[in-house]
């Protein structure tokens, strides 16, 4: 009998953590204690301003400087962000998508000007918009401008980044909003195919490279807890990719065919009850993109056991790199050829998989590809479907979520004790970063800024590549929010479909029908139809959430006025004015929720609006949550109120107890 | 928004989507599509559901228009969509533009919809889409020299226009502009305005008491003289006496 042990140990994937936060110097601070811990690669979170093309100093980011990762304003942020970290040899995964050119143009100046090759440059740029219009929502421009500056990106790589992966085609989010394994194949294969066919269109990539390229494009995947499917879902994708690479582009070369692939282990499901859960959950589902050799991720992340609380200490990541380490070095995994060639039962599942993926992607292609199917809803009706339903099966018991809907009695939790069990970013770090920005502002050459911007212009309208003169213009000191305005001027600002409006009704259930008496009874007293604002305040595009709940709204028979995100307080406050509405509704998960919702509520004080209720949802610390309510909002919901149509009657109680004539 | 507000040009919109029949409630995903129009005073955006009623309003929606019409210097009307004999929208403006996507209809079904006669001005949205938008235009245009119009002698323009690449926005506002002054220049506003009161007055009356309650006083056309005698009163008080009046007449056993 032959052993099915591999005579070495296979190398195991790059380990690292997805961090930032602050500055660039207390980041730069964290990476280094990451990489004595063991970490091997780099994944740099950067805040929302960054990611969406805002200076620190702009309205919009107020709130939200240093909050969800590291704000890099210039040239020399992103210098403090790798002060002593090899660049040659580091391996860098940037997860920036509407503004990728412009952080991979600053991370080239860097190099650089340390006199390092950028050729050596090894390292990853998210830069998948598709995904952005789906479900993330930092996208800046609209879709056919995207899509050329990611194929900018693309054929600029090719030749002189070689060893960088410009794109990392994201099906992660489309499994956090809501897609089946089948949907979440179908839709990045179809992303992918979308990049790979405006680049094979421009007249300045040989066809000789188009193989190349092909080798080039990675992807980066959810790891769900339904771990087995995971484990054919990779299988799957790894399959099609191979086929459709060698018929589409014709490439011969096996290699350049494989299907590479990083894993962020999902994070929206983690739960906030009983939260010492979530380690075993992120184990689980760490195998199901490791445990079949044949489709093992390239790089992994993992979240913290604490992410539904807030963010997570150097403490609690640590943990979870220890989770990493102990599967490589600790465990045998390592050892083995593919575990599951052969097994009828993955096999089986793995083919059912690609096949009804390979046909939804047809759908999306038929229809013109994926920038069509974002353009027309198509993908985002589905998606939000899909979620909706998976939403209830939990609400009803259908689905099991430990903790949540089961075995919810607990012991108390020595980890949760005492109010510092998340990291609290310091407030002052927007104060700061501002400080810095304008210092680094008063200090550039004012002149070679305007020749930058106005060469970084000219170019693009040309139709010329935006990566050299956007590397001009990090040495020469331009800033991130002017790199973006620069292209705002050229390209326009894009609002995508929600794909909310078209969504069908949900008459089921006596609890809805049983609300939608009281909201009609309510109504009756009130005059008029109750109506409702739901908002996303500041740079969240996570618009999963409230577009839940304005489709519950609307279920329950409230009159429902969506307005989307980013958007300032002072809007809110007017569009609440101007629409006439009972009770606001406010969402945030990016943890600016003190400064922005008071300032919601400021400004509606300022309008004389003091009597319409605020209730806010989000990612929100029960301290945090304490000083909302003396601050005057009604109701705060967090992750563990996952019952919408409890949360729906809920604030018709609110309204309720602020409508006059009691 | 783009074309009139750098003129200095005050605007109010008022955004109708449907209702949903079952649970009485609605998504009013309008403002969603428009950027930056809360934060300017000269910009006054408010959604409002259909709620039951059928021509594509809402039962605010006329009162509503009324006192923005006061309160700004245009006011548009988005209604949820024009089917069938949807047209109350018409009774209302001074202007109304009829938008079309490329590809929706043919000749055949314009004409079907009775859309062709009362719209002022059409567009074609989405003229980005190329030959397909072009077509449509030329569908709509053939439809229109057909006749069938008051208006035969000047037809009415087809423009295209693109919301995605915000071409054609000058030329719907040029065509606006000639519009009103045309209708300002002869007896057009006035006219309009009366056939408007009148049908406003009608409708509602209709909505409420039916057909049969309009007979009770002498039926549509008797009313509708009366409408027009009775210049100086609102449609608003109109509706209120002449539905005391159908109130009385129905209460009376009916002479055979």
């Amino acid at each position: 009998m032959t052993k099915p042990r591999t005579a070495e140990r296979d190398r195991p994937w790059v380990i690292r953590t997805y961090s930032g936060h602050s500055s660039a110097e207390a980041s730069n601070a964290l990476y280094r204690s990451n990489l004595e811990k063991g970490q091997t690669g780099l994944s740099v979170a950067f805040d929302l301003p960054t990611q969406t093309g805002f200076d620190a100093d702009h309205p919009l980011a107020r709130g939200e400087v240093g909050k969800v990762g590291v704000p890099i304003g210039h040239v020399e942020d992103l210098a403090a962000l790798f002060e002593g970290i090899p660049l040659d040899r580091m391996n860098t995964s940037m997860t920036i998508n509407a503004t990728a050119a412009w952080l991979l143009a600053l991370y080239v100046a860097v190099a650089e000007r340390n006199g390092i090759d950028p050729g050596s440059l090894q390292g990853t740029t998210q830069n998948d918009i598709i995904k952005e219009y789906l479900s993330r929502g930092t996208y800046i421009f609209p879709p056919g401008p995207s899509l050329r500056l990611i194929s900018d990106m693309v054929a600029y790589t090719v030749d002189a980044l070689p060893r960088w992966n410009p794109v990392n085609i994201c099906s992660y989010h489309l499994q956090e909003a809501g897609a089946t394994p089948v949907q979440e194949i179908a839709y990045a294969m179809a992303t992918a195919l979308a990049v790979l066919d405006a680049v094979r269109a421009r007249d300045d990539v040989p066809s000789e490279a188009l193989p190349r390229i092909v080798g080039r494009i990675s992807f980066f995947l959810n790891a769900g807890i339904r771990f087995v499917e995971e484990i054919c879902k990779v299988r799957a994708m790894a399959e099609l990719w191979d086929g459709l690479t060698r018929e589409r582009y014709g490439v011969e070369d096996a290699k350049l065919r494989r299907f590479r692939y990083g894993v962020q282990v999902n994070s929206l499901g983690l739960t906030e009850a009983q939260p010492e859960n979530n380690v075993i959950r992120i184990a689980l589902e760490t195998l199901g993109v490791t445990f079949s050799k044949k489709a093992r991720c390239r790089a992994l992340q993992l979240p913290a056991w604490n992410e539904a609380l807030g963010l997570p200490r150097p403490w609690d990541q640590q943990w979870s790199l220890r989770i990493q380490q102990i599967l490589a070095y600790e465990t045998d995994l390592l050892e083995y050829a593919d575990l599951f060639d052969g097994s009828h039962v993955v096999e089986a599942r793995t083919r059912d998989l690609r096949e009804a993926a390979r046909e939804e992607m047809e759908q999306v292609l038929a229809m013109g590809g994926a920038v069509a199917a974002v353009e027309n809803a198509f993908m985002k009706q589905r998606l939000v479907a899909s979620h909706t339903q998976r939403t209830r099966a939990i609400e009803s018991g259908e689905l099991t979520v430990v903790g949540v809907n089961a075995y919810t009695e607990s012991e108390p939790s020595p980890l949760t004790a005492g109010a510092t069990n998340v990291l609290r970013v310091d407030e002052s770090a927007e104060r700061d970063q501002i400080e810095r920005l304008a210092a680094f502002r008063s200090r550039r050459n004012a002149v070679e800024v305007a020749a930058a911007l106005q060469n970084l212009k000219d170019v693009v309208q040309d139709g010329g590549n935006v990566m050299p003169p956007s590397i001009r213009a990090a040495h020469a000191g331009v800033t991130t929010g002017e790199w973006s305005d620069a292209l705002r001027s050229l390209f326009g600002e894009y609002r995508a479909p929600t794909g909310v409006v078209a969504r069908k009704l949900d008459a089921s259930g006596p609890r809805t029908q049983e609300v939608r008496g009281r909201v009609h009874a309510l109504s009756e007293r009130l005059g008029r139809p109750l109506k409702i604002l739901v908002g996303k305040p500041g740079l969240d595009g996570h618009s999963n959430g409230a577009e839940q709940i304005a489709v519950k709204a609307r279920d329950v028979g409230m009159e429902v006025v969506y307005e989307g995100i980013r958007l300032t307080p002072d809007e809110i406050a007017r569009s609440a004015r101007d629409e006439g509405v009972h009770v606001i509704g406010l969402s945030i998960l990016s943890g600016s929720h003190g400064v922005l919702v008071i300032d919601v509520l400021d400004r509606l004080r300022k309008l004389g609006l003091d009597d319409v209720p605020v209730v806010v949802g989000g990612i929100i610390p029960e301290s945090d949550a304490e000083a909302l309510r003396r601050a005057g909002v009604r109701r705060v919901y967090t992750p563990k109120d996952f019952d919408l149509t409890r949360i729906l009657s809920d604030v018709v109680d609110v309204v309720s107890e602020s409508a006059p004539g009691e | 928004m783009r074309t009139l507000r750098p003129r200095g040009t005050t605007l109010a919109i008022v955004a109708v989507d449907p209702s949903s029949r079952e649970s009485g409630g609605a998504l009013l995903g309008d403002r969603i599509r428009v950027r930056s129009g809360s934060a300017d005073p000269g910009v006054l955006i408010r959604s409002m559901a259909a709620r039951d009623r059928l021509g594509g309003l809402a039962d605010g929606t006329r009162a509503a228009v009324v006192i923005l019409a006061a309160a700004y210097d245009r006011v548009f009307v988005e209604t949820v969509g024009v089917g069938q004999s949807e047209i109350a929208v018409a009774a209302l403006v001074d202007t109304l533009v009829y938008v079309v996507n490329p590809g929706t209809g043919d000749l055949l079904q314009f004409m079907k919809a009775g859309i062709l006669e009362a719209p002022d001005i059409f567009v074609v949205n989405k003229s980005d889409l190329g030959a397909d938008a072009a077509r449509t235009a030329g569908e709509l245009e053939s439809g229109l020299a057909l006749g069938g119009r008051q208006d035969e002698a000047a037809p009415p323009p087809v423009l295209l226009a693109s919301a995605r690449d915000a071409t054609g926005i000058d030329a719907l506002a040029a065509a606006l502009d000639a519009h009103r002054q045309a209708l300002l220049e002869g007896d057009g506003l006035r006219e309009r305005r009366r056939r408007g009161r009148e049908g406003f007055v009608l409708e509602t009356l209709e909505l409420r008491y039916g057909s049969f309650g309009l007979d009770a006083i002498g039926g549509p056309s008797a009313l509708r003289a009366r409408i027009r005698e009775d210049a100086a009163a609102t449609a608003f008080a109109l509706i209120a006496t002449l539905g005391r009046e159908i109130e009385a007449a129905l209460r009376k056993p009916r002479a055979r």
